[in-house]
Order: C-alpha cells, then sequence, then structure tokens
C-alpha cells in the first residue's frame, strides 16, 4: 500500500506536522520494542519453561499505543486492560521489569504477583493492566473525576477492547462521563475479535461501536488505527476535548491482532478467521511497515537504518529475557505482603488484630 | 457525653473527617440533596456543598469503582450502598479492583476508600434487600470488613475507617440507625482490629457483631435474672482484622461459647470463628461450641414472621442452657 494514495494525510495535521525527526524515529523505534519485546515473549512462553497462564500479545496493534501515548502530558492518565504489554512499554516502563513479570521474578513491575495482565507504573501514570473485561471503564472514570476534583488540566485514556463495549459497567459509566463532565477519553481498540467470537456475531451494529455514546450525548469519532499519524490526530482531538471543556469521548479505532487472543486459542487462524485475512493485515496494513514507507518517503530513514533500530529492539528484548533469567522469584513470604497498605508499612492499623487466617 | 442516635453518630464522624481532610469525598445514591435514604447523611450537603458530597445515579458499579479509581490518585471516597445488598452489581468492581489493585501492582497502587451503608435482615423487604455480606466480604484478603453495633462505636471506627489506607467495608444496620447512645464531646477513634468487651462474665462467652451483639447482651441479662447464669459478651466490631486474642482469652476463662450471628451459617463469620475456637482453645473447652445464626433460607417477608428467621435472645438462652 502506498501511504501517498491515502484519502487523507494526517501528516500534515498539527500534532504531526510539528514533530521532529528525532521524535518521529522515537515512534517507530516505539512501535519496535513493543514487536520485539513480545515476539521474545511469545518465544519464552512456547519453551513452557518459564512462564505460566496467558499471553494476550499486542503485535499488530502498536500504533495505538504508541501514538495515543505520545500524547500524555504530566497529568494525562493511561488505564487498559489485560493486553496490557505495548501500553506499558509506551508510557516508559522497561522491558527488564516487564519482562521479568512475565517469568513471574520478584524484579518484575509488580514483584511477580501480577503477571501478563496485570503491569503497573503510577509514577508514570499508568494504572494497569486489568484482567476483567471492561473492569477498568470505571476505574478510568475514576481517574478523570480524580484529575477534576484536585482541579488538574488533564486526561484519563481509557483503552477497552471491541468485546468489552458489551459490558454494562461500560455504559454506566458512559453515563457518569457525560453527567459529571468528567474528562475520560475511551479508546476502543476495535482489532475485530473478541476472542473467537467476530464482531459480527457479538455486536448488533456493525460498522461501528463508538456510536453507541450517542445515547449518553458523548463525543464519539472513529479512526484508522494503522496509521500512527492518524491515530495521534484522533486522540490529541478527544485530549483537548478533555483538557478545555472537561469532556468525555469515544474514540475507536480499527486495529488488527496478528496473534490469538491469548497464545492458548488455536482457533485463531483458520478457525474463526482466515488465514488470509490475517496475510493481508501483515501485508498491507502493518503500522511498523507502513510507518517505516512514510518515513522512508519523507526522507527521514534508510532501510539500513530501519533494520538497525530493529535490531536494537531486538537485542534489548533478548537482553530483558536474560535479566528475567537471571532475577530471583519472590521469596515465600512475599505472599502476604502488598495485601494490606497498614500491614506492610507496620502501623499501629497494621499491628492490631489478625489479618491472615492461614494458620 | 450526649446521648445521640447511630445516625447521627455516623454523620458526625463525616463532618469531621470531611473538615479535616480536604480528600475525603461522600458519594452514593440520595447521599446529598436527599440528606440521605436513611438521613445518615442529612445536612451535610447543605453544610459542605457539591464537591464534598456527591448524588450518583444508580450505578453502583460505575461509582464504586470511579471512588476506587480517585483512590488511586490520592482522594478517599466515602461510597454510600443504600443496601449492603446492591453490593452485587458491583461485586467486580470491589473484589477484583479494590481489593486486588494492591497485591497486583506489587504495592505500588493504594486504595484508601469506604464503603458502607447497611447490611441487615429484619426489615420485611425480601430477600434480595436482606443479605449480611460480612463473610462475602472478609472471605477476599485485602479487604477490611467493620460492623457497629452501637452510636458509640459507628462514630469511632468510622473514623477510623476513612483514615485506614485500606479499603475498608461497612456494615450498618437499618435497625439501629434510630437507636440512641452515648457519644463523647471530644475526638476519638476506635481501632479497626479491637474487639469490644460489651459485658463481662465468667460462665460463658457470648461472641457476636453488629445488631446480634446487642441480642447477646439482652440474652446475656436474661440468663442472669432467670438462670443465674453470668455471660461475657464479646462485640468483634472487627471482622477483618479480626481480634483474636481477646476471643480467645475469653473463652480459655469460661470455657464455654456460643456464637451469635445474624449472617447464614454456611460460611458465615462464625463458622470462621467456630473453626478458630477448636484449633486454638480446644483443651480449654468443656462444651461444643454452638452457634445462633439466621435460618437457612433466604430472608422471608412475611412480617410476623421475619423476627423468628434471625438470631433472638430466646435463641441465645437455649442454646446457652444446652451447655451450662
Amino acid at each position: 500500500m502506498d501511504t501517498a494514495v491515502k484519502a487523507k494525510d494526517y501528516a500534515s495535521a498539527p500534532i504531526n506536522s510539528k514533530l521532529s525527526k528525532e521524535q518521529k524515529l522515537d515512534l517507530l523505534r516505539g512501535m519496535l520494542r513493543i514487536r520485539r519485546f513480545e515476539q521474545e515473549a511469545l518465544s519464552e512462553y512456547t519453551k513452557g519453561k518459564n512462564m505460566g497462564g496467558f499471553l494476550h500479545l499486542y503485535i499488530g496493534q502498536e500504533s495505538v499505543a504508541i501514538g495515543a501515548c505520545s500524547l500524555m502530558g504530566d497529568n494525562d492518565h493511561v488505564i487498559t486492560a489485560y493486553r496490557c504489554h505495548g501500553h506499558a512499554l509506551a508510557v516508559g516502563m522497561a522491558m527488564n521489569e516487564c519482562m521479568a513479570e512475565l517469568f513471574g521474578k520478584a524484579t518484575g513491575c509488580s514483584k511477580g504477583k501480577g503477571g501478563s495482565m496485570h503491569f503497573f507504573a503510577p509514577d508514570k501514570n499508568f494504572w494497569g493492566g486489568h484482567g476483567i473485561v471492561g473492569g477498568q471503564t470505571p476505574l478510568g472514570l475514576g481517574l478523570a473525576y480524580g484529575l477534576k476534583y484536585k482541579g488538574l488540566k488533564g486526561a484519563a485514556l481509557c483503552f477497552l477492547g471491541d468485546g468489552a463495549v458489551n459490558q454494562g459497567c461500560f455504559y454506566e459509566s458512559l453515563n457518569m462521563a457525560s453527567l459529571f463532565e468528567l474528562p475520560v477519553v475511551y479508546i476502543i481498540e476495535n482489532n475485530k475479535y473478541s476472542m473467537g467470537t467476530s464482531l459480527e456475531r457479538s455486536s448488533v451494529v456493525k460498522d461501528c461501536l463508538a456510536q453507541r455514546g450517542e445515547a449518553f450525548l458523548v463525543d464519539w469519532a472513529q479512526a484508522g488505527g494503522e496509521d500512527i499519524y492518524e491515530v495521534r490526530a484522533a486522540v490529541q482531538t478527544a485530549i483537548e476535548r478533555a483538557h478545555n471543556s472537561s469532556k468525555p469521548t469515544i474514540l475507536e479505532l480499527d486495529t488488527y491482532r496478528y496473534y490469538g487472543h491469548s497464545v492458548a486459542d488455536a482457533k485463531h487462524k483458520g478457525g474463526y478467521r482466515s488465514n488470509d485475512e490475517i496475510e493481508i493485515y501483515k501485508k498491507d496494513h502493518d503500522p511498523i511497515q507502513l510507518f517505516k514507507r512514510r518515513l522512508i518517503a519523507e526522507g527521514l530513514l534508510t532501510e539500513e537504518e530501519f533494520e538497525k533500530l530493529s535490531d536494537d529492539a531486538k537485542a534489548e528484548a533478548k537482553a530483558s529475557v536474560q535479566y528475567a533469567e537471571d532475577s530471583p522469584l519472590p521469596e515465600d513470604g512475599a505472599i502476604f505482603e502488598d495485601v494490606y497498605f497498614e500491614v506492610d508499612r507496620q502501623t499501629e492499623a497494621g499491628r492490631t488484630g489478625k489479618h491472615f487466617f492461614h494458620d | 457525653m450526649a446521648l445521640i442516635e447511630y445516625r447521627d453518630a455516623l454523620n458526625q464522624a463525616f463532618a469531621e473527617e470531611i473538615e479535616r481532610d480536604s480528600n475525603v469525598v461522600l458519594m452514593g445514591e440520595e447521599v446529598a440533596q436527599y440528606d440521605g435514604a436513611y438521613k445518615v447523611t442529612r445536612g451535610l450537603w447543605k453544610q459542605f456543598g457539591d464537591k464534598r458530597v456527591v448524588d450518583t445515579p444508580i450505578s453502583e458499579a460505575a461509582f464504586i469503582g470511579m471512588g476506587i479509581g480517585a483512590s488511586m490518585l490520592g482522594l478517599r471516597p466515602v461510597i454510600e450502598l443504600m443496601f449492603w445488598s446492591f453490593c452485587t452489581v458491583a461485586y467486580d468492581q470491589i473484589v477484583n479492583n479494590a481489593a486486588q489493585i494492591r497485591y497486583m501492582s506489587g504495592g505500588l497502587i493504594n486504595c484508601p476508600i469506604v464503603i458502607r451503608g447497611p447490611a441487615n435482615g429484619g426489615t420485611n423487604v425480601g430477600a434480595t434487600h436482606s443479605h449480611t455480606p460480612e463473610n462475602w466480604l472478609a472471605n477476599i484478603p485485602g479487604l477490611k470488613v467493620v460492623s457497629a453495633a452501637t452510636p458509640y462505636d459507628a462514630k469511632g471506627l468510622m473514623k477510623t475507617a476513612i483514615r485506614d489506607n485500606d479499603p475498608v467495608m461497612f456494615m450498618e444496620n437499618t435497625l439501629l440507625y434510630g437507636e440512641k447512645g452515648e457519644v463523647p464531646e471530644e475526638e476519638y477513634l476506635i481501632p479497626l482490629g479491637k474487639a469490644d468487651i460489651k459485658k463481662e462474665g465468667k460462665d460463658v462467652t457470648l461472641i457476636a457483631h453488629g445488631r446480634a451483639a446487642l441480642t447477646a447482651l439482652k440474652a446475656a441479662e436474661l440468663l442472669a435474672a432467670e438462670h443465674d447464669i453470668d455471660a461475657e459478651v464479646i462485640d468483634l466490631r472487627s471482622i477483618r482484622p479480626l481480634d483474636e486474642e481477646t476471643i480467645l482469652a475469653s473463652v480459655r476463662k469460661t470455657h464455654r461459647a456460643v456464637l451469635v450471628d445474624e449472617n447464614k451459617p454456611f460460611c458465615g463469620v462464625s463458622a470462621q470463628i467456630a473453626a478458630m475456637l477448636q484449633e486454638k482453645v480446644f483443651d480449654d473447652l468443656d462444651a461444643p461450641v454452638l452457634r445462633v445464626t439466621s435460618l437457612d433460607a433466604p430472608a422471608i417477608y412475611s412480617p410476623k414472621v421475619e423476627p423468628k428467621q434471625l438470631p433472638r435472645p430466646q435463641d441465645v438462652i437455649a442454646k446457652v442452657l444446652s451447655v451450662c
């Protein structure tokens, strides 16, 4: 696909036209880091030795997290669901702490207590990493409430999938966001499948999910998710609405995951979707390849430089595997740490009464 | 000391904590302009305004989740459930978000919220409105569960709950809101995890929480007057954390225990206490540990019948007489 023939060129959107070469390369680097990180994670997962549980890969959707998070200011916050590795790296978390978390190590971002679905970095305004579909949508509302309560000009970017739009708490949250005028941006990453159920089979309206916001007078938009310039332009509009008029937005971004719902999803290839469909996305809609071509066309990148960026990301990912392997497991006693603040701190409250009942 | 209603003791706790800490915000259905469905928050909206006392739509999942999310940024929401029975529609937010966020983030995130409201049967509102979910919630590590029987305890425990840095589930009782009790003029706090010996005794220990503690007290009076039995009454006040020491010390002294609990019997709070007693003071016991709980069926509506479903003093007396 030639980016030159696109109907609208988002490179000229104000938020993109002012990007420096280095900033543009950072966007590409960010996407490559997610992809390389997850490729290494998948390789480790399939060895069956170091990881357990689920592994929901974000590969194919990198432009969404990187594009959106590249717009964050000091008072902008992010929360997402269980497919959270991309957002974690996008807000600036290190590969080491993320890979170590997948390995269940004490050096993981959640000390090995959360796993793949539960990455957190409040110091980077990243509030998870949530396992229950749609369960994070009221929390995103709460982040926006907290911002408004404190009089801060910020936005809560709350990511959710196309499957999550069918959860009730999302609608309760939309009503309250609109009623209370809260600066929350619900970003639906529409990758077309809620596990093995296609959008066709899960939504009565097939071509638009964001439109559901109309019932609550919430401004909404649909945009393409494969072009990182378009993602940035669309998210920026929503962030400005949040900052300047403290109003919510629903933004639906069209995207695609190359792997299954999780790695355990055996039917994603030739089952509920065809191999051809996957190959078309990889060939014509890959956000990294599209942006690579774009930057080459802009004269900011060569093939060799791209390979170097890709190799650097791969090396960083491989080093994170080594870091995770070399890291210690949590001590058995850690099972009872981080349950209660007051107990951890051994405050008077934490020392009063019995908090645990296993003996 | 002033003699005030249970609801006003709570009201004082809210007013004092709103004044003390700018991050404390009350929210829930009808808590502001309506003055509270049970008038627990009456006058607070007029006094403190829209920012600190917030009416919400009937959207328990959203406003409890919103409170949890806001607490991650440092607010201290005190969230009313008009009935604790309604926690079922917000259960994911309470169980998966409030209770787990600290653990799953490896201690990076706190959730200093209070969720509060009445949790009792006995008001002829049918099974859906009569749940006593303290055992459901105390089953979840990460949550704290508190139950107040008197105005004094309600105020002191609520102030502590609001200042606590963990999520506290606070159980009140519509049948107690109008009950009066003495509350000091000066500020006081009651720690979580400290039971209260409501009456000392030497022959048998009655262990209860919430309104059941008052039922136990009434039973103890009658046991003394009519049967010459000197019962000790322990009010747990806090279920998790639990004051194990006070319970065990009392049973070591009296050698007998009867548990009084408005929870249902299966895996109820009293089941936990009974397990603890047989594990830790088996050799001190002179009789089996017995329980008086709500009858094990959904709460019946019929106004003349429902009182029999909850523990009554005569039920407690009958159990005590069978072991004394």
